[in-house]
């Protein structure tokens, strides 16, 4: 009886071990971030870091201004949404309220294998489709561009937002949709008028959990976006957070590798607070 | 007989309807097309160029001739050492917090470090790993860094999976158990994780998933090696890029399309296969 007690005891304390390691995974990534992006910052200066036009990591007379990749990443991010967001939403709207099961789970098996489809094979389609198509189109030297990133980033954020806006429109309690139907509203103006306003917070979740993946995206935005530190604008060649560092991290040294732990701290920052603001919302659409 | 419902509608009321429904079909059919559009060009530009020579031999600089198997076993490699760590990590997670947590605050810290483990783009985890695993532990480019960075990655699709696999127990089972004088862990043992058995491999093979198609996490861990280590132990000590990783390489730093074509009809297929085998065991888990 007491071998078994101490055995019970033995288990307990391994699942606890268990139980913590997501804790500790998490403390040490934020510690080894800030710990290894901290210096470069401090020795280039804050502001002149983050709001620093230019970026010359390899000449004589280096500068370090991330400007250009923060505004890249954030119009970046904004254009997928622009793009992925409506129709997301609409695709969602579609499965959650209007197809029937066998055509909407044909859909759904689609929705989910776009999201299995590995971000280098994207990028790889971006390259070959996409980067040619906007040369032609635009009449421009190369087609690298961030309309190409933006294009890419569009279809990777769809199956993120579909999935939860589509979960969130199922939750919606019938009563809503049943009360509107029977004051003669239509089926559509039900789902637009009151199920869609109703789901609004796991919709929003869809959308920032899509943020988020195009942030943090970064080898399919290597591929087409032509990683030259350019200011952003829709049809030159530029450089996200996330490329940024993965372009100069396999012969950065020095003073220059430091600044790219800076930038990914940088990076991290944006998600963790991306992370922050999608619990709210995810709580929001609990308490329902 | 069916009664059609718009017919006493106002012309606006009767066209807000048709707009809406119009938009939601096209954009389910745009998602659709999406994916249609990406497998098809894939498999017309990739599947030509796989042959039984393509797929079981070394990538020679002598010959200018390119083969991919070591990059398919030290995918196999990589799968292997990340979930042999991985999910017994995370299933243990799973179980401590939906079978031993009594303190529902750290219930929650624990679920929001899952949640933010889950947001943390692959890149940062490739810094991560390319400083603890790379540098500070000392393993250098090799195999395990790569798979210690990835079952950090995907430890959260695991304890995820596990819990909702062990929700779907009934309490019964557990009150029988327990009632027939079972300790706690025999209980767990020999009733809850067979009758989990289904969601749980369901998260393994979504852990599969995230391995297969990973890059950016993998190119500053496990590097680009391209040798045949045929002694899994020596290959854990040495470079190795996956499927994923050569595929970039192969496109991005070399322009040979054909080659990353055939890798991405390859990994391509993979997705299908996971896909289908996700949903077979999803199935199995409803039945029961």
């Amino acid at each position: 009886m007491k071998v078994k007690k101490r055995v019970e005891k033995v288990i307990n304390a391994v699942f606890f071990i268990c139980g913590l390691i997501t804790i500790i995974a998490v403390l040490a990534i934020t510690a080894y971030m800030v710990i290894s992006g901290v210096p470069a910052i401090r020795e280039i200066g804050l502001v002149d870091f983050l709001f620093g036009q230019v970026w010359r990591s390899t000449g004589s007379n280096p500068e370090y201004g991330i400007l250009p990749f923060i505004l890249t990443s954030v119009y970046g991010t904004l254009g997928a949404c622009i793009i992925g967001v409506p129709i997301g939403i609409m695709t969602a709207v579609y499965l959650a309220k209007i197809a029937n099961s066998r055509l909407g789970g044909l859909v759904n098996t689609a929705v989910e294998l776009l999201a299995g489809i590995p971000s280098v094979v994207y990028g790889l389609i971006g390259m070959m489709i996409l980067v040619p198509g906007i040369m032609k189109a635009f009449d421009l030297k190369s087609g690298t561009t961030l309309l190409a990133a933006i294009i890419v980033l569009a279809i990777m954020i769809l199956p993120n937002i579909i999935s939860i806006s589509r979960t969130a429109l199922l939750s919606v309690p019938e009563e809503f949709e049943e009360a509107s139907l029977a004051l003669g509203a239509t089926k559509m103006e039900t789902v637009f008028k009151v199920s869609v306003p109703a789901a609004k917070s796991g919709i929003t979740a869809g959308i920032v959990l899509g943020i988020g993946r195009a942030i943090g995206e970064a080898m399919a935005v290597m591929m087409v976006a032509g990683n030259v530190a350019n200011m952003p604008s829709l049809l030159t060649s530029v450089t996200f957070l996330t490329t940024a560092v993965s372009k100069e991290m396999a012969y950065a040294s020095g003073l220059q590798r430091e600044a790219l732990f800076s930038i990914a701290l940088v990076l991290f920052v944006f998600i963790i607070i991306i992370n922050i603001i999608l619990n709210v919302f995810l709580k929001r659409g609990d308490k329902k | 007989m069916k009664q059609d419902i718009t017919k006493g509608l106002s012309g606006k009321r009767r066209a807000y309807s048709g707009v809406m429904r119009g938009l939601a079909y096209l954009c389910a059919g745009i998602t659709v097309a999406l994916i249609v559009f990406v497998i098809a060009y894939i498999f017309y530009r990739g599947l030509g160029h796989i042959s039984w020579e393509f797929l079981t031999t070394t990538r020679s600089v002598l010959n200018d001739t390119i083969g991919i198997l070591p990059n398919i076993i030290n995918t196999l490699y990589i799968i292997f050492t990340t979930l042999i760590i991985a999910l017994p990590l995370g299933i243990g997670a799973a179980i401590y917090l939906n079978e031993y947590a009594e303190n529902r605050a750290f219930v929650r810290i624990i679920e929001f470090a899952t949640e933010t483990l889950t947001g943390i783009p692959s890149i940062i985890y490739g810094l991560f790993g390319y400083l603890l695993f790379r540098q500070g532990l000392g393993l250098g480019t090799s195999i395990l860094a790569g798979s210690l960075t990835l079952v950090i990655m995907v430890l959260p699709t695991v304890v995820r999976t596990t819990q909702e696999a062990l929700r779907t127990v009934p309490l019964a089972y557990r009150e029988g158990a327990l009632g027939l004088g079972a300790t706690k862990w025999y209980m767990i043992r020999t009733i809850i994780l067979p009758s989990s058995l289904d969601g749980i491999i369901g998260g393994a093979i979504l852990a599969v998933g995230r391995v297969v198609g990973e890059s950016a996490a993998l190119i500053f861990t496990a590097g680009t090696g391209y040798a045949l280590v045929t002694n899994y132990v020596q290959a854990l000590g040495t470079s190795g890029g996956s499927l994923s990783v050569a595929l970039y390489v192969y496109v991005y730093e070399q322009g040979k399309f054909d080659v990353g074509f055939a890798i991405a009809a390859i990994l391509v297929i993979i997705v299908l296969l996971i896909n289908f085998a996700a949903k077979f065991a999803q199935k199995r888990l409803k039945r029961i």
